[in-house]
């Protein structure tokens, strides 16, 4: 990355390991800053928690739709879908309780993110949320995933990466996801009654991302067989439907496990149910490989996007030496000298650039701002990276022609009405103490007007790198 | 054309450009750049993101493991349109279908990149990179496609039609992108001034020139996402005189685990909108432009137990345009019988997308294909490229 202004130590806390300053935080000692946050988490913000439940909101449609499938023909082979002014008319109003439930968790998200005393936490929230990704590409994942950041990745953040990865593989969102909710063991119980011509089998979708994303990492040695054995071993795990007492949550359905002991990685799983897949997982989360892989994108995200060696192989040794304890972990990240390089490592994503963006303006919450909207707009829309591999965390990915463009109509769209209340040229050592390049101040100094300076000072190259 | 504030940056930008493009410019011979006069051909590449099941896009219907193997999957050919004795077309691909006749388009089927494992990020960084392996390569294929045309006069030889660049069009040679905003334009003296905050940083002057050459470009079009937009969207730009030459599109949704039929029906639909918005906005230029879409593997060759198809490795590639030497499938077709699988379970891949794309690549941008073969797929290990299939 080219070199802007160096940054100083209280810049790189507030912008590389925060979401960028807030007024009246200035670290003096930035290290004990981003190590005292840990106390000051919230796991469990007001926005997330008042959250409607998306698993009943999610069933009732299904339960709705059986019933209706059952008076209706099947639906023409081309795609053209069902003509049934009733059934489109739920799916509608269906379409749009998903919609808001959507908009209403992003909201929570960048709330918890603007008003946050511990945005190096809630950075880290960002970053196994991505790392663990589901995408809303349809509507159960759109519903569920403000629920699966909540509920799977929150309480977790300070915990153990075992725990993450165990609520994160059960959670309907990611069971949905990648389809393991109809994945079935072809000598299960289930498979082997009913008519034949139709009997349904194995999806191996989940299991090969567990190990090649969300565990082992790709190219870490497993094998296809491997992946199908694992995939056999998750057969069962499910999501619970309208007939029970709490709908769409995990459910683990015994008669679609596939029966017998299962190989993997060389070592024999004899467990019986939920557990086999469940004592496979617990091991690839153990394993070196995964150390490797974690710390390998640990490094990248804060060291840049070429993570330095001896920092990924310290990093790594962290995770297998404390079974995985994220805190160990972040307090050896906090204490990697790669991490505090005074030249700019990053490129801010949309989501980085905005949240730091409204947190420097002064912004507590976002209010009228359609965060959904405007990531949309931006080129990251939230929980939408279109593939279980997550966002990229590499610089040129963001840095383009035209999504540079977007984030300027973006700032201007942002400080017309804050003109008059914020002086840009006072602003601006705040959001980068004694970091900012003479230039940008010389040219935001000259803007033409106090809302020109506040939109130069949010775009230049010094507040888009971190 | 251009703003008359901007336009002195877009000259300077041109300059800075050309005298740092030092690793893209050693990648050709120079007197090839200098020689060749600015180019009136087109190509463009679309990459179908989560590996595109090319069994049920071009259907093997003649071959009799394919019904067995696919159940309930299988496409009827009675709904689909024959191709020849083997292959039929799948029913949603009716503008293609069209190109098919009108010898517009063919079908290179079980095609495959050079990588054979499974994962969908390494299988798109394989096919857009050029290399053997994953993360062996830095830059695109297209980018290194891009850096052998002659450079334009004011603009950047190729462009995204995406608010970021793909892989295959990042390296040396700078290259444009653009997306449909929905956001308010910014005010002059703001752009002005922008641009002044940035004349000294290597990184964001480049790509602030490109977005405001391309937004010059897109003034007009009142572009929006959906595919028949964006086909005429990426036309009006490779219809312009100092508009780019290359254009990448991407599309996903490709990845079919489940309730195949439905969605591959949907996106196949999506596909044909764009092919079609593209071939009609570019007018007589359709008859000098050549396309190329492709996935980075395909799926299993049996259905899984799901209703879809798992990571599989030979797909369909698909070649498109006024200069084609279209209506047929080019197949050296490897069986879907029991011991012709790849691996008991994928097509067998019988020609190689380097291969393919070197070949298709050089003849529709009149370059030599072998020369095209050594700078776009150097690791390759020197396979033929597949001549013949455009008119030079």
């Amino acid at each position: 990355m080219p070199v802007s202004h160096a940054l100083s130590p209280q810049a790189i806390a507030l912008n590389r390991f925060g979401l960028g300053a807030s007024p009246g935080a200035a670290p003096a000692d930035p290290r004990g800053w981003l190590l005292d946050q840990f106390a000051h988490y919230e796991p469990r913000p007001a926005g997330f928690a008042a959250l409607p439940d998306a698993g009943a909101m999610v069933t009732a449609y299904q339960a709705e739709r059986r019933m209706e499938r059952k008076n209706q023909p099947p639906a023409p082979a081309d795609g053209t879908g069902v003509k049934d002014p009733a059934l489109l008319a739920a799916r509608q109003d269906y379409g749009q309780q998903v919609q808001a439930l959507y908009r209403a968790a992003v909201q929570a998200r960048s709330d918890a993110a603007l008003q946050t005393q511990a945005p190096f936490v809630e950075r880290m929230v960002h970053f196994w949320s991505n790392h663990f990704c589901v995408s809303v590409d349809n509507q159960p994942v759109t519903a569920y995933a403000g629920a699966f950041e909540r509920d799977a990745i929150r309480p977790h953040v300070l915990g153990r990466f075992e725990d993450m990865a165990m609520a994160v593989e059960h959670h309907p969102a990611m069971l949905i996801y990648l389809n393991q909710n109809q994945s079935i063991g072809p000598n299960s119980v289930a498979a082997q009654r009913g008519d034949p011509a139709k009997r349904r089998g194995l999806n191996e979708n989940l299991g090969r991302e567990i190990m090649e994303l969300h565990t082992l990492g790709v190219r870490s040695g497993y094998t296809q067989a491997d992946v199908t054995e694992f995939a056999r071993a998750l057969t069962g795990w499910s999501v619970s439907g309208a007939e029970s007492n709490e709908p769409g949550t995990f459910l683990f359905r015994d008669r679609q496990h596939e029966p017998g002991s299962r190989q993997i990685l060389g070592r024999t799983y004899h467990q019986l149910g939920e557990h086999q897949a469940r004592a496979a997982l617990a091991d690839f989360t153990h394993a070196p490989a995964t150390a490797t892989h974690i710390a390998t994108k640990l490094a990248r995200h804060f060291a840049g996007d070429t993570p330095p060696p001896a920092m990924v192989e310290r990093l790594a040794g962290v995770f297998s030496s404390s079974g995985g304890d994220l805190p160990t972990l972040y307090k050896a990240l906090i204490d990697s000298p790669e991490a505090w390089q005074p030249q700019p490592l990053k490129f801010k994503t949309p989501w980085e650039w905005t949240i730091s963006a409204l947190r420097g303006l002064g912004r507590g919450e976002t209010g009228a701002i359609q965060m959904a909207a405007v990531q949309r707009q931006l080129g990251q829309q939230v929980w939408k990276p279109g593939s279980p591999a997550g966002w990229d965390d590499i610089s040129a990915s963001w840095i383009a022609p035209d999504a540079l463009m977007r984030r300027v109509e973006f700032a201007q769209r942002l400080v017309l009405p804050l003109g008059d209340q914020i002086d840009a040229r006072a602003l601006a050592p705040r959001l980068l103490p004694a970091s900012l390049d003479p230039a940008t101040a010389g040219q935001v100094a000259m803007a033409e007007s106090p809302a020109s300076a506040l939109a130069l000072l949010l775009v230049s190259p010094d507040f888009l790198r971190r | 054309m251009s703003h008359p504030i901007l336009a002195p940056l877009l000259g300077r930008r041109r300059f800075i450009a050309c005298a740092g493009a030092g690793l893209g410019a050693m990648l050709v011979s120079p007197q090839l750049v200098l020689a060749a006069a600015q180019t009136e051909r087109r190509f463009i590449f679309i990459i179908q993101r989560g590996a595109a099941d090319g069994l049920n896009i071009v259907v093997p219907y003649a071959d009799p493991a394919y019904a067995r193997l696919r159940g309930d999957l299988a496409i009827d050919p009675a709904t689909a349109t024959r191709l020849d004795g083997t292959f039929a077309l799948h029913p949603s691909l009716k503008q293609t279908a069209a190109m098919f006749a009108a010898k517009q388009a063919l079908f290179v089927h079980a095609a495959a990149s050079p990588y054979r494992d499974r994962s969908h990020f390494d299988g798109q960084n394989v096919l857009e990179t050029g290399g053997t392996q994953p993360y062996q390569t830095r830059d695109g294929w297209l980018n290194r496609l891009t850096g052998m045309l002659p450079p334009l006069h004011g603009g950047d030889s190729a462009i995204a039609i995406a608010a970021t660049v793909p892989q295959a069009l990042r390296g040396g040679v700078e290259v444009s992108s653009y997306a449909p905003s929905a956001l308010p334009q910014p005010s002059d003296d703001l752009m002005m001034r922008v641009g002044q905050l940035y004349a000294r940083d290597e990184q964001f002057h480049p790509a602030w020139s490109a977005a405001l050459a391309a937004r010059d470009l897109a003034e007009g079009t009142g572009a929006k996402q959906d595919p028949a937009s964006l086909g005429h969207l990426t036309a009006s730009f490779l219809t312009k005189p100092a508009g780019p030459r290359i254009a990448m599109l991407e599309t996903s949704g490709w990845d079919t685990h489940s309730g195949q039929n439905n969605r591959l029906a949907g996106q196949l639909k999506a596909l044909d909108t764009l092919l079609a918005s593209l071939r009609d906005g570019l007018g007589p230029v359709w008859a000098q432009t050549t396309v190329v879409v492709a996935t980075e593997f395909g799926r299993t060759a049996a259905a899984n137990g799901t209703g879809g198809t798992d990571h599989g490795t030979g797909s369909v590639a698909w070649v498109l345009g006024g200069n084609v030497r279209g209506g047929r499938v080019v197949a050296d077709w490897p069986g879907l019988a029991n011991g012709q699988l790849y691996q008991n379970r994928d097509l067998r891949p019988t020609v190689g997308l380097d291969a393919l794309i070197a070949g298709v690549a050089g003849e529709a941008l009149a370059l030599d294909p072998d020369h095209v073969a050594r700078v776009l797929f150097p690791l390759a290990g020197g396979a033929r490229p597949v001549t013949g299939l455009v008119s030079v």
